[in-house]
């Protein structure tokens, strides 16, 4: 049998076989289809967060006997903060100065399995777990307290590590806990801290990660050593599908340093004792292997025609009144490239196998699927595969991190009793990573005689976002082996949040819209989740749309919008960015500037924001530079007000990179952005100017996740700025320079 | 034999001559400042200062370092002392997943070593060399600016303004 092709999954492919397994998932639908953090769709026990799947109070948290706390979460610092985040909800239910406070994340040996860490899910999954355990362990030590010094529960207090009582009663934490006192499950109602009493959340406390960030501390599985530690580094085929033909790898196995050359079919890798041996053995290896290629990528200059070429499943996801107007006011049709996650690190794993057990230090986003992925692609009982967090450059969804994992893993096979760490090359990060899946929104609208929307039809194509380890297939070094595992089935995550249709329905209140999700089961280019899946086109078509409509009807984009909502949280955002940007009073641009809102619900069930911004185009070059920035966010209860505007203050630069700049450009055969220069992203010359960003306080309210909530806002209010600034609504993404500049050439339309 | 000094310490190195001046850090000296980015010279994750100048330390041999002086962020002090400039980035919270930090400072230390009081297009040009996917910039910015002042003895209370 010919080897399967990777990624593009051809009709042809499934017809000869390779794609049956995909045929049978397929045709199953939604019903195969799993959360986007991999827990359990309806819940288990009726806990609140994570505490449903765990619900054990001793798996979150321990007390030592001198009454320090251990806080357990499935987790993973991803650079979002999440690990300073999760103390504070710990310090303050548990009543314990957050010095007296040690986090453990992700690990299979130790911590609970709370799946991915993604979907702006962590505080909300782990963090209520944490802030429900700690609540809990608080009060069954008072409870103790009580029950050791006959005292009346209702006079006993916890603060500082300590439950005191009348005539100086005084029992520590330390002292009042047993082995057996915690290993008890969760209640499914705690007594929670009232917001007014917050001494330790809602307040901006310095991320306990960034010293050793700015000084040279060992933060990341990069730089960790272990002792005996040896340097793997992967040879990769040129490209998807290729097939190795022939390879002498001789002269590399005799190279001064060089430890062992890998091979597992087309699965390749070098092991040397030095890092800069094993990268020159990688290039001389890359140079003697001999590839056939095949031409199966689509044609990148009609990526949208090609992927609404694709056969599609399709889910109405929307269907209200009669959304099939006689004529439409506008029909556009959206697109956005394949976009990388464009880690700064490539990813890097370290791998041990001591015995018959294999440990492995990742950065991977799901320790425990990792770890049954891995498992299959050994051949090891999951019992003896420990995947072990260790922090990484930002991922912003799934990069290389699971691969590189799998990559140590069968470098470490190969060498027992060393432990090896490999690192990707840049080339191999932009070339190998799951892309955000290129996609295509149709919005169709049309305004009725009272200037509101009479119709509504949104239509959205798109490859799966969810690709992520669980079955071995979904992992590269799975698919070169000499005995490949079948390509992983391709999962469409279901509504409410969605995958490429995140988002596609508009919070807005239409009495006659549809949407339709047109699922698409094959993956030109491998894809799978980043930062708001697909969300970012969603409300880039989306929130083009209501402001083209808004222009069309003569009415004011931010009224327009107000008009058509019905949720208050979304109209204080709104309200409040447009106040604090001054939009009703905004002078008239000069030329080449440009003002544009934009608003979104994250998934429409996490965080609200809406962003109001002005640009500066020059005209002669299409340079766009955003000027000034007002965002107004809703996140629920803020754990850390810092942190929020930080992820937002990232989101909003990230969007404008993503919107401005990339694209992931390849040829028939191969990806060919595999560098910076090949794939630019913003750099500081074009940095948002002024950024403000305002957080209305909810206090009280759920947790709601930050970190994507802005992307989507911020390109298509970027969008919406080109348009005052042009006339022209551009709605192919990248909104580019050359694109920008001909958009400023063309005689604006009649307005 | 190679021989240069590392954050004030005269170092002898072992490493091939063509090895680049990352590896031999990361590897070598086991200092973890310096990080792998790219290997190309477009990412600057990997910077340190050379006789005073950043230079991306991932396409620079060691043969071409002997008998010069090379800085990492190690050597501007440690977390329980960190250097202005580090001080800095920890009072503005500049840093996201922060890998890219390590380069930034040590461009805004170069810099703030040679202009005390730069304007915003000269902490933007100082920084343009170095990629942040994280979206930290404007955090990196207020930093570098917070850093100048107290490099000039004129230390801020609270917040810097944003960037102009
Ligand atoms: S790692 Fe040196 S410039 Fe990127
Ligand atoms: S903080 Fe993550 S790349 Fe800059």
């Amino acid at each position: 049998m010919t080897k399967p092709t990777i990624h593009a999954l051809s009709r042809r492919a499934v017809l000869r076989g390779t794609g049956a397994l995909i045929l049978a998932f397929s045709l199953s639908g939604r019903a195969f289809a799993q959360t986007e953090t991999g827990a359990s769709a309806t819940p288990l026990r009726g806990l609140p967060g994570s505490l449903d799947a765990t619900p054990r109070l001793d798996a979150w948290i321990r007390i030592a006997p001198d009454g320090n706390a251990t806080i357990f979460t499935g987790k993973a610092e991803l650079g979002q903060g999440i690990r300073t985040a999760l103390l504070q909800v710990a310090a303050e239910e548990l009543k314990l100065p957050l010095s007296r406070l040690d986090l453990i994340t992700a690990d299979t040996g130790r911590t609970p399995n709370e799946g991915y860490t993604a979907a702006s899910h962590s505080v909300q999954d782990s963090g209520t777990a944490i802030r429900n355990a700690a609540a809990q362990v608080r009060e069954i030590l008072i409870g103790e307290a009580a029950r050791r010094s006959g005292v009346s529960r209702a006079d006993l207090t916890a603060r500082d590590g300590v439950v005191t009582g009348p005539a100086g009663l005084s029992l520590g934490y330390g002292e009042l806990v047993s082995d057996t006192l915690l290993h008890v499950d969760a209640a499914p109602t705690s007594t929670l801290t009232d917001p007014r009493d917050f001494t330790v959340m809602d307040r901006p406390v310095p991320r306990v990660d960034i010293p050793a960030k700015v000084t040279g501390g060992a933060a990341y599985v990069q730089d960790m050593r272990l002792p005996g530690m040896v340097h793997g580094r992967i040879v990769r085929p040129p490209s998807y599908g290729a097939r190795l033909v022939a390879l002498d790898a001789g002269p590399v196995e005799a190279m001064p340093g060089v430890l062992k050359v890998v091979r597992d079919g087309a699965f390749l890798g070098v092991i040397a004792e030095q890092e800069w041996t094993a990268i020159k053995a990688m290039r001389w290896l890359a140079t003697l292997a001999r590839w056939e290629e095949t031409a199966q990528l689509p044609d990148e200059a009609r990526l949208p025609e090609a992927l609404m070429a694709l056969p599609t499943r399709d889910t109405t996801i929307l269907d209200v009144g009669q959304p099939d107007a006689p004529a439409f006011t506008l029909d556009t049709l959206f697109s956005r490239p394949y976009l990388a996650h464009g880690s700064i690190g490539p990813s890097c794993a370290i791998a041990y196998l001591e015995g018959d057990a294999m440990t492995v230090w990742t950065h991977t986003q799901g320790v425990y699927p990792l770890r049954d992925a891995l498992a299959g692609l050994l051949a090891m009982p999951p019992e003896k595969v420990r995947c072990i967090h260790a922090e990484g450059a930002g991922c912003y969804g799934q990069n290389g991190a699971d691969d590189a994992g799998a990559d140590a893993a069968m470098l470490a096979r190969a060498l027992p009793g060393r432990p090896v760490r490999v690192q990707w090359m840049r080339e191999q990060e932009h070339a190998w990573e799951p892309f955000g899946p290129g996609m295509v929104a149709r919005v169709r609208a049309a305004l009725g005689p009272d200037g509101a929307i009479s119709a509504w039809q949104h239509d959205v194509w798109s490859q799966s976002h969810m690709m992520r380890p669980g079955p071995p297939g979904t992992l590269l070094a799975a698919r070169d082996k000499a005995e490949p595992f079948p390509p992983a089935p391709p999962v469409d995550l279901p509504m409410p949040e969605g995958g490429g249709d995140r988002n596609a329905v508009p919070l807005y209140v239409l009495p006659n819209a549809r949407a339709v999700n047109h699922f698409l089961p094959e993956m030109p280019l491998r894809g799978s989740s980043m930062r708001s899946l697909g969300g970012y086109l969603n409300v880039f078509a989306i929130e083009s749309t209501m402001d083209e409509l808004a222009r069309r009807a003569g009415q004011d984009p931010v009224a327009f919008r107000m008009r058509h909502l019905q949720d208050e949280r979304a109209k204080a955002v709104i309200t409040t960015a447009a106040e604090r940007f001054d939009w009703k009073d905004r002078p008239k641009p000069p030329a080449g500037g440009g003002y544009g809102f934009a608003f979104a619900r994250y998934k429409n069930l996490e965080a609200y924001c809406a962003i109001a911004l002005e640009v500066a185009i020059d005209a002669d070059t299409g340079r766009l530079l955003v000027t000034r920035v007002a965002a107004a966010v809703d996140t629920g209860q803020v754990v850390n007000p810092d942190g929020v505007r930080n992820q937002i203050e990232g989101g909003i630069v990230q969007a404008t990179s993503w919107t401005l700049f990339e694209g992931v450009r390849f040829d028939r055969r191969r990806i060919t952005s595999v560098d910076w220069a090949a794939y630019p992203i913003l750099r500081f010359s074009r940095v948002p100017r002024a950024v403000e960003v305002h957080i209305i306080p909810r206090p009280g309210l759920p947790f709601l996740g930050a970190g994507e909530a802005a992307q989507g806002p911020m390109g298509a209010a970027l969008g919406n700025a080109i348009r005052d600034a042009s006339g022209q609504r551009l709605a192919t993404l990248p909104l580019d320079a050359s694109r920008i500049r001909h958009a400023m050439m063309d005689p604006p339309p009649l307005r | 034999m190679i021989t240069f000094t590392v954050n004030g310490t005269r170092r002898t190195i072992a490493a091939a001559p063509d090895t680049p001046l990352l590896y031999v850090l990361r590897g070598e000296l086991e200092l973890n400042g310096a990080k792998f980015g790219c290997g190309l010279g477009q990412c600057g994750a990997c910077t340190v200062l050379v006789d005073g100048e950043p230079v991306f330390s991932c396409i620079t041999p060691v043969m071409l370092l002997d008998e010069r002086t090379v800085r990492t962020i190690e050597g501007l002090g440690s977390a329980d002392a960190p250097g202005p400039v580090q001080a800095a980035f920890i009072a503005e919270q500049a840093a996201q997943c922060g890998y890219c930090i390590a380069g930034m400072v040590m461009r805004a230390q170069a810099l703030l070593e040679r202009d005390g009081d730069p304007d915003d297009d000269a902490i933007l040009a100082a920084l343009e060399p170095s990629l942040c996917r994280c979206g930290t910039h404007v955090r990196i910015v207020r930093a570098v600016k917070r850093a100048a002042r107290t490099m000039a003895g004129k230390p801020m209370a609270g917040k810097v303004e944003a960037v102009r």
